[in-house]
């Protein structure tokens, strides 16, 4: 039983590795919002999957446009990668104009309701327009690198068995460590992130000391969503085939992970990220090993679900969070 | 207008003969078409209509028994489309409890539940299992599979099943507050419908993804009940039983404490309410009448798979208790009447409409467009309107009024001197 896990454990590192960068980009999406509006922005995995979309229509216009052929292949690719980011960053600041900023004041319940609802429309939109376009809403899209390398996990130790890993994982991850320092230096270092801390903190106060706050707001939803669709085309180029619900289950596993790491810390959610992955992908290859075939891999989704339900009741605050009083 | 309005206000007379007419003129028009949704609607809209009127309470309990037992079975059954009404009806009538269930979680107690489906599923799997022969894989014997006639039975056993998976569920829960609690139930009931999914191996419970088929019809001392029209006597009775039960908790101490944890938890709990045990009830109430008309919906439809309870079924449940008013009991009725019609009548009917269309060449929609496709949009665009422009629904929820003059003439003299003394002794104190 060991030796088969320990056989299978390179390739399950690799593809956890991946899973967990993505989860990772989009988890800082709702720490993010999190931590500057306190509210969970539930659409969230929506724009993650608008993205996926976004990245997987542009390059398949550049496709029957006859320009993918004259271009290099990393030029489509970062084509795809920027107008997605573009275009799911202002969608994020237009789901903030319409739904979530009438309801500062209300109750949290009702603006929750509101990113429900905000959930499902895109789910419904995206679907219309892959279904109008394509004839069935399961797009599958262009892969642009997908040939195989492969680790010789074997030669370090004769146990493991070799994995193999995309040309694309490389580029996931290389993508998400560019995207999660970016963002470091950006809320530690910048004029703008320094805003964005003091917003956090205390709205009332940055707004008397000249912070324009709805503009503060509307920088943080651009960012995380951009982030988001960012990520959607890393993943629609990984996975290869995409539908208008993988937001759902992607966004909840994200979710989880930014509550793993200390909800409103961006470097928490970094770190959340990556354990859920690589947790996802040792339940899934291995969950049969250990019980013997009777629970599978189909249980992996009930092993995210149930971190996340043990993090929120016996450290809400997260591994990195600060614990915080309620006040009367 | 106004003073049309004001007379009726006035006379009882004028205003019962008025119902009486648009109640027979529906009744007679379903009656009499074949098939016309528009009437349909008119009929059923009466119900919303006799809530506005001006008799008094008990009058108004009378007219709507009459209408739910005798008007619209007899309306209905006049063309060849009698079973269809009669499924849409019963099919309210089940979201109708399941709204009201929602309802004390969401709008009495102020806890979002977006997993309620999942108390549906253990309903309508508790008697899927027990009366097919998907029992005997895990329990030998000859007493199982069960028959028809141990359905009534069932009723009260999903409920109470479905009530322990709610106080399961809420025991760990309870710490997590607000917007997490949404998210953590919202994992629970995914959870539950996938161990649903999956639980064929290692012994077949639930038979996976395949689901369970020829559940049996219930059967009362050799009756059985097999259409719709039957089932409906079934679910205006347990309706009945769940209306009497949410309104008698509303105003209870319990339902008082459920609304004054919504408004604020610390200040219910410093005035001495026990905060775990009145959330926890909250859960197990709602959940058993979901449970309970689980267990009527799988002997209605006699087969179940986990399609049946997806997060979009715990959405459906959500939107009719945001759009007709959290906390509202009759706002709660409305909107799931409205959101189940929407959903059954309109939506298909406007398909077919558009299918007609397009068949006939006059414009071309593609299937992309159909409107039975667009619930999510319909149900995203509901929420958000609501959020934004009516958060407290349709029929907003409204405290009871207490006469304080009324009240006062009530007090027994001897509380009088009581109140001497409490002056008294507060005199000593200085």
């Amino acid at each position: 039983m060991i030796s088969e896990i320990l056989q299978t454990l390179p390739q399950v590192l690799v593809d956890g590795l991946a899973l967990g960068a993505v989860y990772a980009v989009v988890a800082i999406g709702y720490t993010m919002v999190y931590g500057i509006l306190e509210f969970i922005n539930f659409a969230h995995g929506e724009i993650f999957m608008t993205g996926a979309f976004a990245g997987t229509a542009a390059l398949l216009t550049l496709k029957s446009a006859g320009l993918l052929g004259a271009m290099p292949g990393w030029l489509a690719y970062l084509l795809a990668f920027v107008i997605a980011m573009l275009l799911t960053g202002i969608l994020g600041i237009g789901i903030e104009r319409v739904a979530y900023r009438p309801l500062r004041k209300a109750p949290k319940l009702i603006s929750f309701i509101s990113a429900v609802g905000i959930s499902f429309l895109l789910q419904d939109i995206v679907r219309f327009i892959a279904d109008l376009k394509t004839g069935n809403f399961i797009v599958t899209g262009i892969t642009l690198y997908d040939s195989n390398l492969k680790v010789a996990a074997s030669s370090l130790w004769s146990v493991f068995g070799d994995a193999f890993i995309k040309t694309n994982t490389i580029i996931v991850l290389a993508a998400a460590v560019v995207l999660m320092i970016g963002l470091d230096l950006f809320v530690n270092r910048t004029k703008w992130g320094v805003a964005m801390r003091a917003v956090a903190q205390d709205r009332d106060t940055a707004s008397l000391m000249s912070i324009n706050v709805n503009k503060v707001i509307a920088l943080t939803f651009f960012i995380g969503s951009a982030l988001g669709g960012g990520t959607g085309v890393l993943f629609a180029q990984q996975y290869g085939t995409i539908d208008p619900y993988i937001g759902f289950t992607l966004g909840m596993k994200a979710f989880t992970a930014a509550v793993l790491g200390g909800i409103g810390n961006i470097r928490g959610a970094m770190f959340g990220g990556i354990l859920i992955g690589l947790i996802e992908m040792l339940a899934s290859t291995n969950l049969g090993i250990l019980t013997g075939g009777s629970f599978g891999a189909e249980y992996k989704d009930v092993m995210s679900f149930l971190i996340l339900i043990v993090v929120l009741i016996f450290k809400p605050e997260g591994l990195f969070g600060k614990a915080i009083k309620e006040k009367v | 207008m106004n003073k049309w309005i004001f007379v009726l206000r006035q006379n009882k007379l004028v205003l019962a003969a008025v119902y009486a007419v648009f109640v027979i003129v529906t009744a007679l028009s379903v009656y009499l078409s074949d098939k016309s949704v528009v009437s349909f609607l008119l009929l059923l809209s009466s119900f919303l209509l006799l809530y506005y009127t001006a008799f008094p309470n008990t009058v108004k309990w009378g007219i709507a028994g009459v209408l739910l037992l005798i008007v619209i079975p007899f309306a209905t059954s006049g063309g060849a489309s009698h079973e269809s009404y009669m499924e849409v009806v019963t099919q309210c009538g089940i979201y109708i409890a399941m709204a009201l269930g929602l309802n004390i979680v969401v709008g009495f107690a102020g806890l979002l539940d977006l997993g309620f489906i999942a108390f549906f599923a253990v309903g309508a799997y508790s008697y899927a299992i027990f009366s097919t022969p998907q029992v005997s894989n895990f329990i030998s014997g000859n007493l199982f599979p069960l028959s028809g006639s141990w359905f009534w039975l069932f009723i009260l056993l999903g409920g109470f099943i479905a009530a322990l998976f709610g106080v399961l569920l809420g025991l760990p829960v309870l710490r997590v507050k607000g917007d997490y609690l949404a998210i953590v139930t919202l994992g629970f009931g995914e959870i539950i419908r996938l161990i649903f999914n999956n639980l064929s191996k290692p012994v077949n419970i639930t038979n996976g993804a395949m689901g369970i088929s020829s559940i049996p019809p219930p059967n009362l001392f050799g009756f059985q009940f097999t259409f719709p029209h039957q089932f409906y006597f079934i679910v205006i009775a347990i309706l009945a039983v769940v209306l009497f039960g949410v309104r008698r908790l509303e105003h209870s101490r319990l339902g008082r404490s459920w609304k004054a944890i919504r408004e604020n938890e610390i200040a219910a709990q410093a005035m001495g309410i026990p905060v775990i045990g009145t959330k926890l009830t909250a859960f197990a109430v709602g959940a058993s009448f979901s449970g309970m008309m689980g267990v009527v919906f799988a002997a209605k439809q006699t087969f179940i798979d986990p399609t049946s309870f997806t997060l979009v079924e715990s959405a459906t449940i959500l939107v009719m208790v945001i759009l007709g008013g959290m906390g509202s009991v009759p706002g709660v009725i409305l909107g799931a009447a409205i959101v189940t019609i929407l959903n059954l009548q309109v939506l298909t009917e406007l398909t077919n409409w558009f299918n007609q269309l397009t068949l006939n060449g006059i414009v071309n929609i593609p299937s992309a467009l159909s409107p039975s496709k667009m619930q999510r949009l319909l149900f995203g665009v509901i929420l958000v309107l609501m959020a934004i422009f009516r958060p407290n629904g349709l029929i907003a929820a409204k405290n009871r009024k207490v006469n304080e003059e009324k009240l006062k003439a009530n007090l027994p003299k001897a509380a009088v001197p009581i109140g001497q003394s409490a002056k008294q002794s507060g005199g000593a104190f200085k």
